[in-house]
């Protein structure tokens, strides 16, 4: 059985629809994330299931028990907010306490339970600290250490790593990545960078408008994006219009306008279907001079723009009759890479099922 | 220099004005303490010219007379109880109102701050007379409460001229400098932190005890400052609602400066007024300073 079943959940205020006939299940154990833009409903829905909110119609099943009866107090699902709302008049030991304390544990439990979670989350020395002491990442750590020591079915976590620093933010990724596996507790996560999904997550579900984009595996989410909004939210992508000139059984041919025809997997469209072609800039290869593989795409153009970003380097190349595409170049040759200079001529090539075509 | 210049040319005034008309009347009014009465009122002279020359003609006679007669002590703890009492009743009237202030939506608070405070628009004075028409034997409110206690054979009580009514004003005059510390600390309180002590298995009272409660320990204290001090010190509302036996430590004051005109008692008086609010509240700082050591 699912741990928590979300059905046709729809959560209005006034005019506006923050949720809007969400369902999903999430298993036991899983790192689930919830991604989208600001205001795509993630949060809301967070904190529905948190209990500070109620659907207006919808339901929500934990271990199969609705949750609409169980007072938010009640209910065994903790959450680590984005202030992570320490109390600021208690001590980092007496934070920790708190959960143990409102369900009346013994006085020997807390202590011992109070001990090894300063000790999980190495802050062994801070317990007599207060918040007010600590840094950013010592507190998002008592924060995750206050959520967890009462072991609850799930864990809910709103944009924890948003306000600390990026190398922080990195190793506090990797942490919530070893404790998730080390307690076995289901997190649901909630973010709207990209990167930190496809990084801690088992799933993840793309909302936008209030309604689930797509929900599955990262890599999925990256490789196979279901729709344009998909595609365009995570990473960075090609995308251009085109329209199915010839729909095979696994292939296919797009046309598109000022570049004439290019193979792509067939996803089921068939011919005469306008819509895009969806293009991740890692999957073109760029030179001077390309031998083109079979099942290949292959273009001359010449360099409109490009971005060095250190590690990569972003060319925009322009193809056809002002079509551009971005394709990306590690820079990874010993002592220092030659850089093609804008108006170079290059050329590129992808194999046909780098692409994926979307109706829509 | 020049640096100096101008920060004394900010501070200056103010300090001036503090020196002029606070340290130098303190000064003088320990000062007028040890000093004999004059012989009409006022003060006998601090120099007193004879054969041998000038000496000084000091007294302890005014302190000697507080405390050879119990009832000036009395007069003491009776305004103790009532600066006490009226602190209770304020601030268990206070916190709610100002919670409730606190966690209305933000567009009513400043509606509901001026609602509080509006009271300070009329006439001091004006206020407390309304309080003794209200309380006066004819009055809607007198009946109706001794019709209520007649019900249990109880009554009729006189309401007007006792130490209730003394109480009964002070408390609604102070209310408002008891609400507005609390409302300025609770308003400051992240709400995230009620949601936070939910979501960890805290019940409406434990969120209040556990979190609310503590955190707002600065505005409590400010405002029991705002509130017992001058109330050790207020003598109108005495005066008019409190009759005889309302009578308050202020009004003992005012009698010995303007109708007894034993300035030097009066002197006495004040001064073991202001010593004995500052060992109170300077005693309460201490310990709430000590409790609350570490918080943030």
């Amino acid at each position: 059985m699912a741990l928590l079943e979300i059905r046709n959940i729809v959560r209005r205020f006034g005019d506006f629809t923050a949720v809007d006939g969400v369902s999903m299940t999430i298993e036991a154990g899983e790192f689930f994330t919830l991604l989208g833009p600001s205001g795509c409903g993630k949060t809301t829905l967070l904190r529905m299931i948190a209990g500070f909110d109620s659907p207006q119609s919808g339901e929500m099943l934990l271990d199969g028990k609705d949750l609409a009866s169980i007072a938010p107090e009640k209910r065994p699902i903790h959450t680590v907010f984005q202030s992570y709302a320490l109390f600021p008049h208690m001590t980092v030991a007496e934070n920790i306490a708190f959960p143990l304390r409102m369900r009346k544990a013994g006085k020997d439990e807390i202590n011992e339970r109070v001990r090894q979670s300063l000790e999980d989350v190495r802050l062994a020395d801070r317990g007599g600290r207060y918040p007010g002491e600590l840094s950013g990442g010592q507190r998002q750590r008592v924060a995750l250490a206050r959520a967890l020591v009462n072991r609850p079915r799930l864990l809910l976590l709103d944009e924890p790593l948003a306000a600390l620093d990026m190398k922080l933010r990195e190793q506090m990724q990797l942490e919530l990545i070893n404790l998730q596996k080390e307690v076995g507790i289901t997190f649901i996560y909630v973010t709207h960078d990209q990167t930190e999904a496809l990084a801690l997550s088992h799933r993840i579900a793309v909302m936008n408008g209030g309604k689930v984009e797509q929900l599955d595996e990262p890599s999925r989410i990256y490789d196979s994006p279901k729709n344009r909004f998909v595609a365009d939210f995570i990473g960075t992508c090609n995308l251009i219009d085109a329209e199915v000139s010839v729909a095979g059984e696994e292939k296919m041919v797009l046309r598109i306008r000022g570049l004439g025809e290019v193979a792509a997997r067939n996803p089921g469209a068939s011919c005469g279907v306008e819509g895009i072609l969806a293009l991740r800039p890692e999957k073109v290869r760029i030179g001077a001079q390309l031998a083109p593989g079979p099942d290949e795409n292959h273009f001359k153009g010449r360099v409109h723009d490009f971005l060095y970003m250190g590690d990569v380097t972003v060319y925009i190349v322009e193809v056809g009759d002002g079509v551009h595409i971005e394709a990306l170049l590690p820079n990874s040759a010993a002592g220092r890479p030659r850089i093609l200079a804008v108006g170079d001529p290059v050329e590129i090539s992808w194999r046909y099922d780098a692409g994926t075509f979307l109706d829509g | 220099m020049a640096k100096n210049f101008g920060k004394w040319l900010i501070s200056g005034p103010p300090v001036l004005y503090l020196v002029v008309f606070f340290v130098i009347p303190t000064c003088i009014m320990v000062l007028a303490s040890f000093r004999y009465a004059g012989e009409y009122g006022g003060l006998a002279p601090v120099l007193l010219h004879d054969a041998s020359g000038a000496h000084l003609n000091l007294t302890l006679e005014s302190y000697q007379e507080f405390f050879s007669d119990f009832i000036y002590s009395w007069l003491f703890i009776k305004t103790l109880i009532y600066a006490l009492v009226t602190t209770f009743f304020c601030l268990l009237m206070a916190y709610p109102l100002a919670l409730l202030i606190a966690r209305s939506a933000s567009k009513y608070r400043d509606l509901l701050v001026l609602l509080v405070i509006l009271p300070f628009w009329s006439n001091f004075l004006i206020r407390i007379y309304a309080w003794m028409i209200l309380l006066g034997p004819q009055s809607a409110f007198s009946a109706a409460l001794n019709g209520f206690l007649g019900i249990f054979g109880v009554g009729p009580v006189r309401l007007l001229f006792t130490p209730f009514a003394v109480v009964l004003c002070l408390i609604y005059v102070q209310l408002p400098f008891m609400v507005l510390p609390l409302y300025a600390n609770l308003e400051k309180h992240d709400p995230a932190l009620l949601d936070a002590a939910q979501d960890l298995g805290a019940n409406g009272w434990q969120r209040f005890w556990r979190v609310t409660f503590p955190l707002s320990l600065p505005g409590i204290y400010a405002g029991i400052a705002l509130v017992f001090v001058p109330v050790l010190g207020i003598f109108a509302v005495p005066d008019i609602l409190g009759g005889t036996r309302g009578i308050m430590i202020g009004n003992l004051i005012k009698q010995e400066f303007l109708e007894a005109r034993d300035w030097p008692f009066g002197s006495a008086l004040s001064i073991m007024l202001t010593i004995g609010a500052m060992i109170i509240v300077g005693g309460a700082a201490l310990v709430a300073g000590r409790r609350g050591k570490g918080n943030v």
